[in-house]
């Protein structure tokens, strides 16, 4: 903490700018990687264990939080030796539910926060959602940032909002920032989106909050590691990077931890430092490890719903 | 000027709605009787079979909800749409050792046939549901339902027949399906594939492959997410290996072996065969105190 302290803030309006046609050409050729067999295996279930099962719905309840819940700590039964995944991400008024049907088994709870998914409210509203997660017991904050004020080029009310709420986290909760990268457009704007996030305090940086059309993808998630990267050859600190929404498969899961073991190495490779936000990804994951123990194709008929 | 270069025909596999090469890259060539080359077909891998289940079971949902009206129309559509390109598959037949006269029975038959269960779209439900009778007061019956994802290996002696006969009741009653195509006569099932797309045909209801039985056979049969397969040939050995394959899902294995060309194949019974009975149990009032009050 105070190290960060000594830290000089740049000029956000600075930031380096982004060779687009050279961070899409070295997305593609983290896709051409072929991982087999015991790597593919020890692969998917590092995929397991960092994934954030979330549900972030209206129409979410407490007999769907426990029921995902329950899921988190048993994924596939059948299959022995499975970890459990690393979070659970719900809204703030499930935290206490989550919080409960988690308990004891490492499993942590995140929640949602700062008027999420629009972040339209009061600044008083903002910190009032945060207060309220944490006192139900939230591990993790996911908030998001203001992209219209970012849009009018208020980066420092951005830098402040985040540092603010990180200051509320405290001890408690790690802190992701969701940057929405869809609504924050060219990955110029993602790179100095990112550097404002990882300057102000955020554990992690997070691509989007999955209510969007344009959720994570490579090239944008490339560029935020880029930004990790720069930021822990400055100063030596580590912050987290969790892609979000629209990762469904195994083999597109296995591309991103290609993508930051050669972007950021070994350390990274823990949910500790690497999520994924995910609903879906969970359930293919454990068809494509059903199928190399089985050899045989698996279905959905066999696992439970998520 | 010069003697005009004729545009050869690459022949692809179709899943999901477009076609796509294997994704092995691989290709063999059969030939004819004569010895000419019928054209380099995909050989197609278990990855392909695998992508093809997905897309079968993404399609799945929306085409068996769809009305029997509308599916009946889709198969009419298929019909129109082959009667139009009628030359082309004859001539792909004559290619692969037919004569003018069979090839032309070949195409005129697929076309009815498709009509033919066209029109037993609207009907199969009504003939094989039932209202069963209980000693109990229940409303009880049995209405029958599409199994899913269909295997279908293609008969091998007739290259678009042996491929429209068993398409055409299983999508009727509503299945998806991944067709292995004649592995020595493919051509005409990734022309019939052609016709399948531009006949509003949702992508990835039928998706059809070339390539090895030997190859693929034990992937069909052990594929968890496969429903049911409709084997269309005349192997002892292969058909023993799809069922001991199959043992893990216990998905139900249909073989025929009808003569294609007589009409012997035109029942609905070939729908019922895909199809699963759902029973229901209904409470009603007790019948025996009930009046008729109108």
């Amino acid at each position: 903490m105070n190290l960060k302290k000594t830290i000089t803030i740049p000029d956000f309006t600075k930031s380096p700018s982004v060779d687009q046609v050279g961070i899409i050409e070295r997305s593609s050729r983290f896709q051409t990687r072929s991982i087999k067999n015991e790597s593919k295996i020890q692969a998917l279930k590092m995929v397991l264990n960092m994934i954030d099962l979330t549900t972030l719905e209206g129409k979410d309840t407490v007999g769907k939080v426990n029921q995902m819940c329950y899921k988190a700590l048993h994924l596939h039964d059948d299959y022995p030796g499975l970890p459990t995944v690393a979070a659970v991400c719900v809204y703030p008024s499930m935290v206490a539910i989550a919080k409960e049907a988690v308990k004891g088994s490492g499993v942590k709870v995140a929640s949602v926060s700062t008027a999420f998914p629009s972040g339209q409210a009061p600044f008083s509203t903002k910190i009032d959602d945060t207060k309220y997660a944490l006192d139900q017991g939230a591990d993790e904050i996911d908030m998001v940032i203001s992209r219209g004020k970012y849009h009018q080029g208020e980066y420092n009310f951005v830098f402040d909002e985040i540092a603010k709420i990180k200051e509320l986290c405290g001890a408690q909760a790690r802190l992701k920032v969701i940057l929405e990268t869809g609504e924050i457009g060219t990955l110029d704007d993602v790179r100095r989106a990112s550097d404002i996030a990882i300057y102000a305090g955020a554990d992690f940086i997070k691509t989007s909050t999955g209510k969007i059309g344009s959720a994570a993808s490579i090239p944008v998630t490339l560029t935020m590691l880029y930004a990790i990267k720069d930021y822990f050859i400055k100063t030596g600190i580590m912050v987290g990077m969790k892609p979000a929404g629209g990762i469904s498969t195994s083999k597109l899961a296995i591309h991103y931890l290609v993508m930051v073991k050669e972007i950021l190495g070994e350390a990274w490779l823990s949910n500790e430092w690497f999520r994924f936000g995910a609903s879906s990804l969970a359930n293919d994951v454990l068809l494509q490890l059903e199928k190399q123990r089985t050899g045989v194709y698996q279905s959905k008929d066999y696992i439970s719903i998520d | 000027m010069s003697e005009r270069i004729s545009v050869l025909k690459t022949y692809k596999i179709y899943i999901g709605g477009s076609f796509p090469r294997t994704e092995s890259g691989r290709f063999y060539t059969p030939t004819n009787s004569k010895g000419k080359s019928l054209g380099n077909i995909c050989l197609s891998s278990r990855k392909d079979f695998r992508n093809a289940v997905v897309a079968a079971r993404k399609a799945f949902g929306d085409w068996s909800e769809r009305t029997a009206y509308n599916r009946s129309q889709i198969l009419y559509r298929m019909a129109e749409v082959l009667e139009g390109r009628k030359e082309q598959f004859i001539a792909e037949l004559i290619l692969q050792d037919s004569s003018a006269k069979q090839a032309e029975k070949e195409v005129t038959v697929a076309i009815d046939r498709l009509v033919y269960f066209a029109g037993w779209c609207d009907k199969y439900q009504q003939i094989f549901s039932s209202v069963n009778p209980v000693a109990s007061s229940h409303f009880n019956f049995s209405a029958i339902e599409p199994s899913g994802v269909v295997a279908i290996v293609a008969n091998q002696t007739y290259s678009l027949l042996g491929l429209v006969s068993y398409m055409a009741p299983i999508i009727a009653g509503g299945n998806t399906c991944v067709i292995l195509a004649s592995e020595n006569k493919p051509l005409c099932s990734i022309s019939f594939a052609e016709v399948l797309n531009s006949s509003d045909l949702p992508g990835g209801v039928v998706n059809i492959l070339t390539g090895k039985r030997s190859e693929l056979l034990n992937q069909m049969a052990s594929h968890m997410d496969v429903n049911a397969m409709c084997y269309a040939n005349h192997n002892w050995e292969e058909l023993i290996q799809l069922k001991e394959g199959a043992v893990e899902n216990l998905k139900r294995i249909k073989s025929y072996n009808y003569e294609l060309l007589s009409s012997e194949i035109e029942n609905p019974y070939l729908i019922n065969d895909f199809q699963e009975v759902k029973t229901t149990w209904h409470p009603i009032e007790v019948i025996g105190a009930a009046k008729a009050s109108y």
